[in-house]
């Protein structure tokens, strides 16, 4: 070996050291006060939680069915993760900071230690005056099982925009929960939407009138800060006719040596012309270089296009959790409905993501569009899972996927499963596929013109995603660019 | 004055296969230098040992760049120290736009140097600026790296990325290859506009064509792994006349 080259190697071996401990930089723990319940899982658990939140009869009974219905199911096995068993039994299942103890505050009233927790994440719970040029985005807070706050609701409320947390939305507009609840993703959808639905303990709730444009980005801000905690988050985005919003997610946990279970449901409904664009950065803690901790992601979201012309896209962008099992999905059902999924997923180290899609054609003339960017480094799997289907009905349907993977180093790897299913013969369905590596040649011409490795790692593989980071909102897109950097920190060497 | 670029007896090769056998050099500040000799004689890999390519390993010798032994640093430090190489065949990287390339490429080394990012409005007019000068349109700044680009404009490109960089030293490995009489014309051009008091040059060629273009100060012809005879510009014209056999067969009996 040459010296050029030790020296090399010993910087990698130098980032890499530094790596475990200093590159998920939300890792950090917020001290505070919890009440938080027992471990396990029982009907008394599920009317407590029921109670705690002082929620009507009918949501407590619809709860408890979700739990017998769940007992009776088996946790699923065909997606490409592998994890030890699951005790369900083992988990918390409602943890909330003790001065959110008689519900929601008003922002003014929020602790001050949460207000610094989400400062020090990036996010602004306050609603200052923002920068010019800088949109305003609404935000609602979840942290472990409660929101702890939600910003602009009193500008929003001037179009008829309701923001609001789940619990609120119960209390004050049980009309609409009751209505939409479990209407796209039917409690006994599958395993972990059965568990969310029996005991899930906020998250956010929106509703744009016919004809509104919602007049800012609409986010939600997930937290996890116990430890032996689950969260069990619920949101719901309904788009009346006509009316357009966008909508953006983020996650991030604490490092921690065990593992946390995620297990949340989304729900979109986009009625006639409605269009509803949903984002996701993804950045819970991905367990350290040789796989302890890290979060269990498992989650459940899916668009309803329940009328004509309906739209609805899915952005994510992936990069944290131990393991992922997530396929944001669309049913389109309107005539001339359009679904959309754009993803990156990243893997590094051990991480493992089994991701993709599915787009259920009923509706004439119904279209869909999947591009997927897998990256694979370390000794992570990557895995894409996507379903096309198109009913009988929809004469007219059109599909086009995109599914790209590139892969840094030798030991990680990358799976497509597409599955296609057309039971109309009008349908007009598109599929490519890629597999590449980042090559040598490209890393040393990046390091040539002064890139470092993982600069050279970053820039080449923002450029494989670029169709994906320009369909997130601005705001994000620079996040997302940064945080592809860091997540492939030590990938290189 | 004291030499730019100074190589003294390197023995270099890949893995285990030896490649340069011996070779010396030296580049004062200013100085244009350019090698020719025939294919497979090992051109290419002096500029990526240089350089600093991973798997080239240097046995023996020394290589030195402005008194600094370049055998214990990474390759973007030596791009840092101001060591430039156009390459014989330039990357592509799919996504990423020439703009965003040359933007991340400029600040790097500058964050290297200690000094700070150029702006966004400068760099803009800056690239403007150089790509102009080497007949390219402004498009050609949005397109993606080297995607799609012909065989001219992918040298025009390194071109390009040289005169941003503004380098200390730059070795242009055939860059005359694949080009039209009026592409050569430019990109020579591109690179006398460089050639300043302070900046040393090596220019890699198989002809001597460019050489018409590009006035060398000296001319080494290299075979088998390193060189075998230096001289004027008039070596150039004689190389032409009489091609490389005469020193393919000296080296090999050497
Ligand atoms: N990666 C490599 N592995 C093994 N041999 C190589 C490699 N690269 C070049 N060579 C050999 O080294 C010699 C010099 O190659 P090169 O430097 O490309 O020559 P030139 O640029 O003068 O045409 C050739 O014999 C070539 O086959
Ligand atoms: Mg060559």
């Amino acid at each position: 070996m040459s010296e050029a080259k030790a020296s090399i190697d010993k910087q990698t071996v130098d980032q890499v050291a530094k790596f475990g401990g200093e590159h998920y930089k939300y890792g950090f723990t917020t001290e505070i006060d919890v009440d938080k319940i027992p471990n396990g899982l029982s009907e008394d658990i599920i009317r407590f939680i029921s109670a705690k939140k002082e929620e009507p009869q009918w949501l407590l009974d619809w709860r408890l069915d979700a739990y017998e219905r769940w007992k009776t199911m088996d946790e699923p096995d065909w997606a490409h993760v592998d994890y030890p068993k699951i005790d369900y039994q083992d988990l918390c299942y409602y943890a909330a900071p003790k001065s959110m103890e008689d519900g929601p505050k008003s922002l003014d009233e929020v602790d001050p230690q949460l207000l610094e927790t989400y400062s020090k994440l990036g996010i602004p719970l306050q609603e200052q005056e923002v920068l010019a040029g800088v949109r305003k985005v609404a935000v609602d807070a979840v942290f472990d099982s409660v929101s702890v706050g939600t910003t602009f609701r009193e500008e929003l409320a001037k179009d008829g925009v309701i923001f609001c947390s789940f619990s609120e939305a119960v209390k004050e507009h049980p009309e609409l929960v009751k209505k939409y609840l479990g209407s796209v993703v039917p409690k006994s959808d599958n395993y972990f939407a059965a568990l969310n639905s029996a005991v899930f303990s906020d998250g956010s709730f929106c509703y744009i009138p016919p004809g509104v444009k919602c007049p800012m980005e609409l986010s939600t801000y997930f937290r996890i800060n116990e430890a032996n905690t689950g969260q069990f988050e619920r949101t719901l985005v309904i788009a009346d006719k006509g009316s357009y919003v966008s909508y953006l997610e983020g996650c991030t946990a604490p490092m921690r040596d065990e593992n946390q279970l995620h297990a949340a449901v989304v729900e979109l409904v986009a009625l006639e012309d409605a269009e509803i664009k949903y984002s996701t950065v993804q950045n819970w803690y991905p367990g350290d270089e040789n796989g302890k901790g890290g979060i269990y992601n498992f989650v459940t979201k899916r668009g309803d296009c329940r009328e004509d012309r309906a739209r609805i896209s899915w952005t994510q962008v992936e990069t944290g959790s131990a393991v992922t099992w997530k396929y944001p999905s669309c049913i389109l059902r309107g005539d001339n409905s359009s679904g959309e999924f754009y993803s990156i997923a990243i893997s590094n180290n051990m991480q493992q993501v089994d991701s993709g899609t599915k787009m259920l054609h009923l509706g004439k003339n119904t279209s869909s569009k999947i591009i997927s960017k897998g990256i694979s480094a370390g000794r992570s799997s990557n895995a894409y899972r996507g379903q096309v289907n198109v009913h009988p009905k929809a004469a007219g349907a059109r599909n086009f996927t995109q599914c790209d993977s590139l892969l840094i180093g030798d030991k990680c790897a990358a799976h497509t499963v597409p599955y296609i299913e057309a039971k109309n013969l009008s349908a007009v369905l598109e599929h490519e596929a890629t597999t590449s590596k980042i090559s040598d040649d490209q890393l040393f011409f990046c390091q040539q013109r002064g890139l470092d490795a993982e600069e050279a790692v970053a820039l080449i593989v923002n450029g494989f995603c670029r169709d994906v980071l320009q369909n997130l909102p601005m705001e994000f897109a620079v996040e997302a660019q940064k945080l592809v950097g860091i997540s492939l920190e030590g990938s290189v060497g | 004055m004291s030499a730019l670029l100074d190589i003294q007896n390197l023995h270099a090769g890949v893995e285990d296969t030896p490649i340069l056998n011996g070779l010396s050099l030296s580049i004062r500040p200013g100085e244009v230098h350019a090698i020719m000799g025939p294919n497979g004689s090992g051109k290419s890999t002096l500029s990526y040992v240089l350089a600093g390519k991973d798997g080239y390993n240097v046995s023996q010798g020394e290589m030195l760049f402005n008194g600094t032994s370049l055998a214990y640093m990474a390759p973007e430090e030596r791009a840092i120290a101001g060591l430039f190489l156009a390459f014989q065949y330039p990357l592509e990287i799919p996504g990423v736009t020439n703009m965003t390339f040359l933007k991340t490429s400029l600040n790097a080394i500058r964050r290297g140097r200690g000094e700070d990012e150029m702006d966004a409005a400068s760099f803009l007019r800056l690239a403007r600026e150089k790509s102009r000068a080497l007949g390219m349109n402004d498009d050609m700044l949005k397109r993606q790296l080297n995607v799609g680009f012909s065989g001219g404009e992918k040298k025009r490109n390194e071109i390009l990325q040289m005169a941003m960089l503004e380098p200390k030293l730059a070795i242009l490995d055939e860059t005359d290859s694949g080009l039209d009489i009026d592409a050569l014309k430019t990109v020579a051009d591109g690179v006398n506009a460089l050639r300043a008091p302070d900046r040393g040059m090596l220019v890699i060629t198989h002809y001597q064509r460019l050489l018409d273009f590009i006035k060398p100060d000296v001319v080494h012809v290299m075979a088998d792994g390193k060189i075998v005879k230096s001289g004027g510009p008039e070596l150039a014209l004689e190389l032409e006349k009489s091609g490389y056999g005469e020193y393919v067969g000296e080296a090999v009996n050497a």
